[in-house]
């Protein structure tokens, strides 16, 4: 009894999301014994769960983002996917398919990645924050609109003519070591980008008094404005944050394909991202909010992912097994189960004529 | 079980985390009867009630209903609706959107064969419910929102009403209520009562029990003190039953010294010139020297909260000049009035003052934060200093600063709040409403705060329904009418029948 009260609270609040993660990974050492196994291959880690975290990268930096949007603004932004096509269009069209130069310099294309990504948060952040849409029909607008404009990006000249909706490669060599790795390094890069992403992230919002503010709006908003706080500010902020997110994880899916694809890069993946804030055991209703939730639940849903490749399922038949997995877990983090539970508790104490 | 027993609970048991909320406690009600159950702060009174709804579940217990052979385990208010259990809570919990009949009837609409709802009938019948609760000036069309909280709790009472009910709760209906109101309300109360419904009645008015009730029923911290007829029970009795002490006289607080302080004199630290808010608050003129507690006061929707409201920001002012400490204050946002050392606690603790499931040391050091910047976050050793430092000053009684606010009493949390403005150090309180909802005890203590930091020289609005709480805090009392400041009354004329006579009307002297 004394130990259950001098467990700390975060802890309690990541012990369903671990749970649920560890579940997925034994389940799938189950299914497919050699699931943890690492061998090195062409001088770099090889293995079910070094693809789990590298192909996680980007699905873990898009759910820090909205994670931060649900936790201030009650609302998600389905935008994610899209904003990240239309950053990677950017990066790639500008630093064009030379064989032997950019024709920007690399940091310049990738900050105009970031930049766009800005962009795109700052107007769903001005229609949700300033003009109170809601936020998923606020963000609807960039949802459609922004493959739209990440194909107009993508343009290449045919024949004399500028022809939009090309798939544009980058054939410098060293644009693929930010999808892929770094000379003399065995672990993929993005997953550093990811890790030190989270870490910045981390430090901003617990260093500052970011992290109380976008609580306190989240959880009250009148009561926020009323001791000081501008809500419409920190909401707007929290979508910029969101956009720049989106960003990076277009630079870095156009990095794995060398490539810009408006149709593929970021597909359903702000479902994947919501559903990551979900599994992370944050409500949707916004208020309190644990970024390592986050980053546990889309770690979770990539074992998810992997381990139904592994099994053999094809990739459109995967969202129906995704689906029954994530209605389980959803399921059992919810209030109403843990109501039962605590019922059915009740229930046998009253049983036995335990009166504690 | 006794035919003229309506609902009796025995041996009821529950725990919060860490807290032992009731332990077994009984309580019984008869046909026809009205019940008050009273206690203190953190007593248990909500607990039972939300035990006996089924917003909680108990640990262990029974709870027996009349006509119903077996014991009744309530899993929602739905269900303890059902056998005929209705309850109004202290807070309005109805959807201010949508239209008052549509609030009434909601989840019952009345349907034709096709199971179209039959607007016609349910206006209809809405009508005649609030007739029921002398509510007839009500258009039954019109959003919830669009009227007063009163009238929405009226409307809230004549909702519960509407139910077929045997026994009817109502959770300190009488806190948002005018006088006028609170008589309205009791004659429904008679009206129910000789039909045979039992009502519990929880407030913390005592004069209000010696009027209407029958029986009074006393928790303490959590456990039963008795059940007494309130003719054998004196209310000096009575409230020390509930203090479990003897009565601290609340009229023994004023400082007599204190009175004769001339303020006039004191450098003025607000002064208004014609400030407005449209619809709400007619232009005004206020000087408020320094170190004066003064006093609003005036019926409901007199405007006495939108005063406070628009000095501070809160609202918007249309019009006028706002000087604080001889300067300009463009207050169009609660941040400016902070900075300038203003402090507000809004009347509604719920919906404007309590962050939920942020902490009590997160909820108490929010204010501060917010003025100092998001760049200079106080260090976590600093909050957890102001954090003991003021839950220890305001005897603020939880388990841990970590305790999510709302998981405290009413009253614990109010303290958090009067903590948190105190924690930015503030030359001006504004305080509305402070002790709505919140027991004896914990008036009294909100009282003597007040004239003791107005004894160090802090500037204090406050806003009270109560008119002798008033009287023994302010040494200034603006009444206002109508959304218009009608007069001053000062140290020598504050007496209950001149404020009563300057709130009800007619000319100040």
């Amino acid at each position: 009894m004394k130990k259950l009260h001098f467990k700390n609270i975060v802890r309690m609040q990541l012990f369903l999301p671990l749970f649920a993660l560890c579940l997925m990974l034994l389940i799938n050492v189950i299914i497919t014994p050699s699931f943890f196994k690492v061998s090195i291959m062409n001088g770099v880690l090889y293995g079910y769960t070094i693809d789990i975290i590298n192909r996680a990268s980007e699905l873990i930096i898009l759910a820090v983002g909205m994670t931060l949007v649900v936790a201030s603004s009650k609302g998600t932004d389905i935008s994610v996917g899209a904003v990240s096509a239309l950053s990677a269009a950017v990066c790639v069209r500008l630093l064009g398919s030379s064989y032997d130069a950019y024709a920007v310099p690399l940091a310049v294309a990738i900050l105009a990645a970031l930049g766009a990504g800005l962009l795109c948060g700052a107007f769903n952040g001005f229609l949700v924050a300033k003009l109170k849409i809601q936020p998923m029909v606020a963000t609807l607008i960039l949802f459609t609109a922004g493959r739209g404009i990440a194909q107009l990006i993508s343009a290449r000249e045919i024949n004399g003519v500028m022809v939009p909706g090309q798939i544009l490669y980058v054939r410098m060599e060293d644009y693929k070591r930010f999808g892929g790795f770094l000379p003399h390094v065995v672990i993929p890069t993005p997953v550093f980008i990811a890790i030190g992403f989270v870490l910045i992230t981390w430090l901003l919002l617990n260093k500052t008094a970011l992290s109380l503010y976008i609580k306190s709006v989240g959880i009250n908003q009148k009561a926020g404005r009323l001791v000081g706080l501008n809500s419409t500010l920190i909401i707007f902020v929290c979508y910029m944050f969101c956009g720049v997110c989106s960003g990076l994880a277009g630079f870095i899916s156009s990095s794995r394909i060398y490539s810009s694809d408006a149709n593929n890069i970021g597909l359903n993946m702000e479902l994947d991202a919501i559903l990551a804030v979900a599994l992370g055991g944050n409500s949707l209703g916004g208020g309190k909010f644990s970024i390592a939730g986050s980053v546990i639940g889309a770690i979770t849903i990539q074992a998810l992912t992997t381990g139904l490749y592994a099994m053999g399922v094809t990739a459109d038949q995967l969202p129906v097994y995704k689906a029954i997995v994530v209605v389980l877990i959803v399921a059992i983090q919810s209030e109403e189960f843990k109501r039962w539970k605590s019922l059915y508790r009740i229930h046998k104490m009253a049983g036995k004529g335990v009166t504690e | 079980m006794d035919t003229s027993v309506v609902l009796s609970m025995k041996g009821i048991n529950m725990t919060f985390p860490g807290v032992k909320a009731l332990s077994d406690v009984s309580f019984s009600l008869r046909k026809g009867e009205i019940h008050a159950l009273m206690g203190e702060n953190g007593a248990g009174k909500s607990t039972l009630i939300k035990v006996l709804t089924g917003v909680h579940s108990m640990d262990s217990g029974e709870i027996r209903v009349d006509g119903i052979s077996h014991p009744v385990i309530n899993h929602s208010p739905e269900e303890a609706q059902k056998v005929g259990i209705s309850t109004v809570y202290q807070e309005v919990n109805l959807c201010p959107n949508i239209s008052v009949a549509e609030n009434i009837f909601i989840g019952r609409h009345p349907r034709n064969v096709f199971g179209a709802v039959r607007w016609g009938e349910m206006n209809r019948r809405a009508e005649l419910a609030l007739g029921r609760v002398g509510l007839e000036s009500v258009d039954v069309t019109k959003s919830l929102g669009d009227y007063s909280v009163a009238i929405q709790q009226m409307v809230a009472i004549a909702r519960a009403v509407d139910f077929n009910c045997k026994v009817l709760i109502l959770d300190e209906p009488t806190s948002s209520l005018d006088d006028k109101e609170v008589d309205k309300l009791f004659e429904v109360m008679r009206r129910l009562k000789e039909k045979g419904v039992g009502i519990i009645f929880v407030t913390h008015f005592l004069e209000q029990v010696y009027e209407v009730c029958d029986a009074i029923t006393v928790l303490r911290n959590g456990e039963l003190v008795g059940r007494f007829d309130v003719k054998d029970l004196p209310r000096v009795q009575l409230v020390a039953k509930m203090l479990g002490h003897e009565f601290d006289d609340l009229a023994s607080i004023r400082v007599p010294e204190y009175e004769k302080k001339a303020h006039t004199d004191a450098p003025e630290i607000v002064r208004a010139i014609g400030l407005t808010h449209d619809g709400t608050i007619k232009p005004f003129d206020l000087d408020i020297h320094k170190g004066e507690v003064i006093g609003l006061t005036g019926l409901l929707g007199s405007g006495r909260s939108e005063l406070a409201r628009t000095l501070y920001g809160a609202d918007q002012p249309d019009s006028g000049e706002l000087y604080f400490k001889s300067r300009r204050l463009k207050a169009n946002e609660p941040i400016n009035a902070m900075k300038a050392g203003m402090a507000f606690l809004p009347e509604d603790r719920k919906e404007e003052s309590i962050i939920g499931d942020l902490s009590i040391r997160e909820n108490l050091v929010i204010a501060l934060q917010a003025k100092t910047g998001v760049f200079k976050l106080l260090p976590i050793a600093t909050q957890n200093e102001l954090a003991d430092k003021y839950i220890k000053a305001l005897s603020i009684k939880a388990p841990s600063p970590e305790t999510p606010i709302n998981q405290l009493s009413g009253g614990n949390q109010q303290k958090v709040i009067i903590g948190r403005w105190l924690i930015t150090n503030p030359e001006f309180l504004i305080l509305d409403e402070p002790t709505r909802g919140i027991d004896v005890g914990t008036k009294t203590e909100i009282q003597k705060l007040v004239l003791k930091l107005a004894g160090e020289g802090m500037t204090i609005m406050f806003i009270s329904s109560e008119i002798d709480e008033m009287l023994r805090t302010v040494n200034r009392l603006c009444v206002l009418r109508d959304g218009m400041k009608v007069g001053e009354l000062s140290n020598v004329d504050l007496d209950r029948p001149r404020v009563m006579a300057a709130i009800a009307g007619g000319k100040l002297l």
